[in-house]
């Protein structure tokens, strides 16, 4: 109790880190993995051809190895200087997306083909179709996968620590320097991590009974 | 599927999708130029930048690094499935003693994130306990409390999806639950599993790139080495992007494996009770983090 106690700041601080990363992230891999679920789904091939190259570069490529790039490479091509934090954000950013894509584009799928068909048969376009049809059926299908990513995504910040960001999966460092024992300061970061993951999994559980759909 | 969600194109359609195309085209052109134009501009295309590859001693490093990969790919894939079977048999048992220990331990360790848990082995165990272990197998028993410990809800998942009929019927017949289990229950299961299981162990392997923050000399650590050598010319982007074709190119391969596991599973006599209909939406029975990278890394 005492390495956590002693040591609240760090772990406060570290706190922070991990929920910023993680909120961040979560929000840009949504937003851009719709995105790019909706190019995969388009009429127009070409586009659905740049959709699957993302989701099949990103998702066979190491997320250590997505950060390494933004960590050591990104500042030598000398474009805009961004802090640690904002790079990390940016590569779990695009390392989710193309996870977020594969699921809604899986939700897609679940939605019966009436449901399009009768969307088109009143005249609604592609994006209306989508926008205002499949997308909102679809997002009650995905829930407990979508929420299965962004706890894997909460989990996968600590890789950020490699990589100068200051959070949970840095905390060991501080404390050797402080001379505390690493093994009881490690066990505190576990623990912390279940205490973050279990409320997801909770509101996962609720938001399926509230929204699942039988089919 | 996609073609539902439109109408075949007439011929205005057509004309625009086309011009869609045309403009999607230019838009990804432009970023793929502006980045390539930036490398280009900040000196990475320069010969000098590349010529570490003719050389013998890299190559033979390089190859070093890949086995390093590979070695600690394939023993922590052993290693995770055997895990992953006993924890689950354990969650599956009758005895609340037996199923409430492996339900925790299994809980546990999905919760936490494997960088974590390289780190208890690896600095928590040698400065906390005295134990020393090496880097290889700090990442290798991470990859297997971790991983195992997914493999061990997804093998329950697909017992629990074999229709109840199987079972009740195989208790009928007066078989034991040892029979039941192994006669019955696990070949069905294990059809519809596979899958998932192999996505897993392509999450594995892109999850042993992990060993390159404790020192582990797998691909990464040494693309660091590398692209931080001064006489080389410090290549970290050349060599990051070769690093990263050979880590694509081997998790292909593992897909492409699965792939083709799964074609030859769906065209067999029987497809199984319990195949889904679309493995990625299972969701319900599968536990979190299957097959999508749930894995660190």
């Amino acid at each position: 109790m005492n390495v956590l106690l002693d040591n609240a700041d760090v772990y406060w601080r570290a706190i922070l880190g991990t929920v910023g990363l993680f909120v961040v992230s979560a929000i840009g891999s949504l937003i851009l993995g719709t995105l790019i679920a909706g190019l995969r789904v388009s009429p127009v091939p070409v586009l659905r051809t740049f959709g699957s190259l993302y989701v099949t570069l990103l998702r066979n490529t190491p997320l250590t190895l997505v950060l390494f790039f933004f960590a050591f490479a990104y500042p030598r091509l000398e474009l805009v200087e961004f802090s640690f934090f904002t790079l990390a954000c940016i590569g779990l950013t695009l390392y989710t997306a193309a996870f977020v894509c594969e699921i809604v584009r899986s939700g897609i799928n679940t939605v019966p083909v009436g449901q399009a068909e009768a969307a088109r048969a009143l005249g609604f376009t592609f994006t209306q179709t989508l926008g205002q049809i499949v997308l909102p059926q679809a997002v009650r299908a995905v829930v407990p996968p979508m929420t299965n990513i962004q706890i894997a995504l909460l989990k996968n910040t600590t890789i950020a620590s490699g990589f100068a960001v200051f959070q949970l999966g840095s905390v060991y460092s501080v404390l050797s320097e402080r001379g505390y024992n690493v093994m009881i300061g490690l066990l505190w970061i576990a623990a912390i991590f279940v205490v973050l993951v279990v409320p997801l999994t909770l509101l996962q559980r609720r938001l399926d009974a509230k929204w699942g759909v039988a089919r | 599927m996609s073609s539902v969600l439109y109408d075949v194109p007439g011929p205005a359609a057509i004309r625009r999708n086309r011009t869609f195309g045309v403009v999607g085209t230019l838009i990804v052109l432009a970023l793929v130029g502006f980045v390539v134009w930036r490398f280009y501009e900040a000196g990475q295309f320069s010969p000098r930048l590349w010529e570490w590859i003719t050389y013998v001693r890299i190559q033979y490093l390089l190859l070093g690094a890949l086995w390093a990969t590979i070695s600690a790919f394939a023993v922590a894939a052993v290693l995770s499935l055997a895990f992953g079977a006993f924890f689950a048999a354990g969650r599956l048992s009758d005895h609340r003693w037996v199923s409430v220990p492996a339900t925790t331990v299994v809980e546990f360790f999905r919760a936490v994130p494997l960088l974590v848990l390289i780190f208890i082995l690896y600095f928590g165990l040698s400065r906390g306990l005295g134990i020393e272990i090496d880097a290889f197998w700090a990442v290798v028993l991470g990859l297997m409390l971790y991983n195992g410990s997914v493999l061990a809800e997804v093998f329950r998942a697909g017992v629990n999806a074999v229709p109840r009929g199987q079972r009740e019927a195989a208790y009928a017949l007066g078989m034991r639950k040892t029979p039941v289990m192994t006669n019955v229950l696990l070949p069905q299961a294990l059809r519809s599993m596979l899958p998932t299981i192999l996505s897993q162990l392509v999450v594995v392997l892109k999850d042993t790139a992990l060993g390159f923050i404790i020192l582990y000399p797998e691909l990464l650590y040494q693309a660091r080495f590398l692209g931080s050598q001064n006489q080389l010319g410090s290549p970290i982007l050349p060599v990051a992007l070769v690093i990263a074709v050979i880590y694509i190119g081997l998790c292909l391969i593992l897909t492409g494996i699965s792939r083709l596991v799964e074609r030859r599973l769906s065209q067999g006599p029987r497809s199984g009770g319990a195949k889904p209909a679309d493995p990625e939406l299972t969701a319900p029975q599968m536990p979190s983090g299957v097959g999508y990278g749930g894995g660190a890394a």
